[in-house]
């Protein structure tokens, strides 16, 4: 019997229609726009100015605090301006532009591509490493990783779990990337393994990819301590909290972090951003992005330049096609709309998504009909029909009782309702409105 | 055997009148007359716009209070809290009348939409998904949040402009839409003289090119009305100008100079011709005459005005 999470869970049509497309680069575009807040927490402090010419891998901004990372410039050529760029929402939010000019990377940084194994750094200077490279996590919550890997006092990291599941339908990114990086993967994840002082590692993949699971359990026998875990398809195994369960059979309580559990989780994306970062010295400035759809002519895994448009991308998988609802930046659970395909790819972009009419409609909502259902599917163990219902009433005590700071805003209880409610857009709403009245509580 | 049962109970119930009269005299809890008092002269609207949990807790707080500063029933105005200030033998503070101002032009005509919004009608949740319908992600969404929390009928959406409009005469300035508003468009400004006000009606911080490619209404932050205003009431900052009212005194200079229209003036009477600017005279049309005859109109009627006219 394979395992999952315990509590709730879908499983929605995989449609992994690049599944087993080599990862191909895409050229550097004409011009990139490198937003300054990638990353959850505070955007990064600018440390070019308009004019200046910069390589691949110089440093553009500086981490905000200690909660940010630090970014780097993905092409060479001159910063034409830092100004405000139309971000995936349609906000506008300062970002750096540079214009490309050749292709000249850092001399620091190791282009070559032989397999380094060894690393004598300590666990300081590996995490050290990683904060100056501003390597965040590439699962798409993109919590800069060097804060992960310094636990709070008090706590103490037991094991690395490794997420490579991939539960968004669509998305193969990190699946193409096991496939042709594995070695460098599994370095990258004992290197995480030293940053934490741990002597173990789970890599979690779930078993709809047979030939990932296969290839990294053949190079696994060459590490220590390193152990791949197939586990049975549901969404959202990748959650975090649903992946320590799934793994380590612990549960993280409410409110409290997963090192709680003596667990550090990373994706394997990052593992792998870790890996260039320590031993070949390059900053996190590219990264596979899935391009995919019913309609894509080409559905392919791209190797992309942090902020290059969104079109580009389009363009190189085959262009728009005819009959185009939405674009969605990252998986259709729990990726958003794109408001225009000029914005630019960023650290957390895992996927672009073509969705056409009919699938991306939303339907009519209706009454609710009491069937429980998004309770049942609920991997929280939310009730998210009463938190929708306290939001809409604003009923603040009642949702905070009712744990709606612990959603994780996966969507699984939208995506079963019968009625077509909107559960998650209410929760989304509450949840804001409750951490707001926490935090002002607290203060 | 019905008489033991009569007396019985009867005793019975003595005792227990005896014991609860004891306890209404011994556990008696004074409460001021006058709150009642005040809190029938209250509308009873609990609508929560001065500030308190409802008429009681306002009541509440007046009879408390030393003096009436501060304390203002925006439903009932003046003659609520006159009619407060006698009950307790207390001196009225006179606060001016407020009303809800809603601060964005951007109607359907001139800020084109760039993609359909397919979500829950609501402002608050389309806000927290993304920046809206059209390219200015400060404008109004127009999925009505502060019509479905005026409990007085006051705020409706034009369906023309996509916009919603004040009924200044049934608004009470409680506060409500300001507080729903999820893009902090609606604002109370002083009603002004005869209703007569001048407002900045846009509320966008993006530099001026990008508001004006989003919007041909916008403010884009240019500053003519602050170098115009001859009383230091206009300040531009984020690109957005902001007219202060209580500094402002009316004389519309800055409606004149404004090349986008953003600064609106309502319940005026005509210009003379020669106090039009005519360099601006063809963008910016004179206030109809109606403005002159009904003294109250509703909020929206110099904006759409102009709108008609500009596409005609």
């Amino acid at each position: 019997m394979l395992r999952t999470f315990r509590i709730g869970g879908i499983h929605p049509p995989e449609n992994k229609l690049s599944a087993g497309k080599k990862i191909t680069t895409l050229a550097a575009p004409k011009q990139v726009i490198i937003p300054l807040g990638q990353h959850i927490g505070a955007p990064a402090v600018a440390v070019v100015k308009k004019g200046d010419t910069v390589k691949v891998g110089t440093l553009l901004a500086k981490a905000g605090g200690f909660v940010s990372a630090n970014i780097h410039s993905s092409v060479s050529g001159k910063v034409n301006k830092i100004d405000n760029a139309l971000d995936a929402s349609g906000y506008r939010r300062p970002a750096i532009y540079i214009d490309v000019e050749g292709d000249d990377w850092e001399e620091s940084i190791d282009r070559n591509e032989t397999l380094v194994k060894d690393c004598k750094l300590s666990s300081k200077e590996i995490v050290d490493k990683i904060a100056a490279a501003g390597v965040v996590g590439l699962g798409g919550a993109t919590f800069p990783t060097q804060v992960k890997l310094t636990p709070p006092p008090g706590n103490k990291a037991e094991i690395v779990i490794i997420n490579a599941v991939e539960c968004e339908p669509y998305l193969t990114s990190d699946h193409s990337l096991m496939m042709e990086k594995g070695e460098q993967i599994l370095v990258g994840v004992t290197l995480l393994m030293k940053a934490v002082n741990v002597s173990k590692a789970i890599i979690g993949i779930e078993n709809n990819k047979p030939d990932a699971i296969a290839h990294l359990q053949k190079l696994a026998a060459n590490f220590n301590g390193i152990e791949i875990m197939p586990l049975k398809v549901q969404y959202p195994q990748g959650g975090e909290k649903q992946l320590i369960d799934a793994v380590i059979r612990r549960q993280v309580k409410s409110g409290a972090l997963p090192i709680s559990a003596g667990a550090v989780v990373q994706n394997v994306g990052t593992a792998y951003a870790v890996y260039e970062a320590v031993q070949k010295n390059k900053p996190l400035f590219e990264r596979v992005v899935t391009v995919t759809g019913k309609g894509v002519a080409n559905p392919s895994n791209l190797l992309v330049r942090i902020g290059t448009p969104i079109q580009e991308l389009i363009n190189a998988a085959g262009g728009i096609p005819e009959n185009t609802g939405k674009i969605i930046g990252g998986g259709p659970m729990m990726g958003k709309a794109l408001i225009s395909a000029e914005v630019p790819v960023t650290k957390g972009s895992s996927g672009v998504l073509i969705m056409n009419k009919e699938e991306s409609v939303r339907k009519p909502m209706r009454d609710c009909i009491r069937c429980a259902k998004c309770v049942s599917v609920c991997p929280m163990g939310l009730n998210p029909t009463l938190l929708m219902n306290s939001t809409e009433f604003t009923n603040w005590e009642l949702a905070e009782k009712n744990y709606i700071t612990d959603c994780i805003e996966c969507g699984s209880c939208s995506y079963t309702c019968p009625a077509n409610r909107p559960l998650l857009d209410y929760i989304r709403l509450g949840k804001g409105k409750v951490m707001g009245i926490i935090r002002a509580r607290k203060s | 055997m019905i008489l033991i049962a009569v007396i019985s109970l009867g005793v019975i119930g003595a005792i227990g009148a005896l014991l609860l009269y004891a306890a209404s005299k011994k556990f008696e809890v004074y409460e001021d007359p006058r709150i009642a008092q005040v809190q029938e002269a209250l509308p009873g609207a609990n609508c929560g716009g001065c500030g308190y949990p409802g008429c009681s807790g306002f009541a509440g707080a007046c009879v408390k209070a030393d003096t009436l500063d501060g304390l203002l029933c925006p439903v009932g105005g003046a003659p609520t809290m006159a009619k407060v200030a006698s009950i307790l033998g207390k001196e009225a503070a006179s606060a001016e009348p407020m009303v809800a101002v809603v601060r964005c032009n951007g109607t359907c005509s001139v800020r084109p939409r760039n993609n359909q919004y397919d979500g829950s009608q609501s402002c608050a949740i389309a806000s927290t998904l993304y920046g809206g319908e059209t390219g200015c992600s400060f404008g109004c969404l127009g999925y009505g949040d502060c019509v479905n929390v005026c409990t007085f009928d006051a705020i409706h959406i034009n369906i023309e402009t996509g916009l919603p409009e004040v009924d200044e005469e049934k608004c009470t300035s409680c506060g409500a839409c300001v507080k729903a508003c999820p893009k902090n468009i609606i604002e109370l400004r002083k009603k002004g003289p005869k209703s007569r006000r001048i407002y900045v009606s846009c509320v966008n911080k993006d530099k001026g090119a990008v508001a004006r490619k989003a919007c041909t209404n916008a403010c884009i932050g240019c500053g003519k009305c602050e170098k115009e205003c001859p009383f230091e009431a206009i300040t531009v900052t984020n690109n957005l100008a902001y007219i202060d009212y209580t500094k402002c005194r009316l004389c519309r200079k800055c409606v004149a100079v404004c090349p986008t229209g953003a600064i609106h003036e309502l319940n005026f009477p005509p210009r003379k011709e020669a106090a039009t600017d005519t360099k601006t005279g063809a963008d910016k049309p004179t206030p109809a005459p109606k403005t002159e005859k009904t003294p109250v109109t509703k909020e929206v009627a110099a904006p759409q005005e102009k709108v008609k006219e500009k596409t005609n």
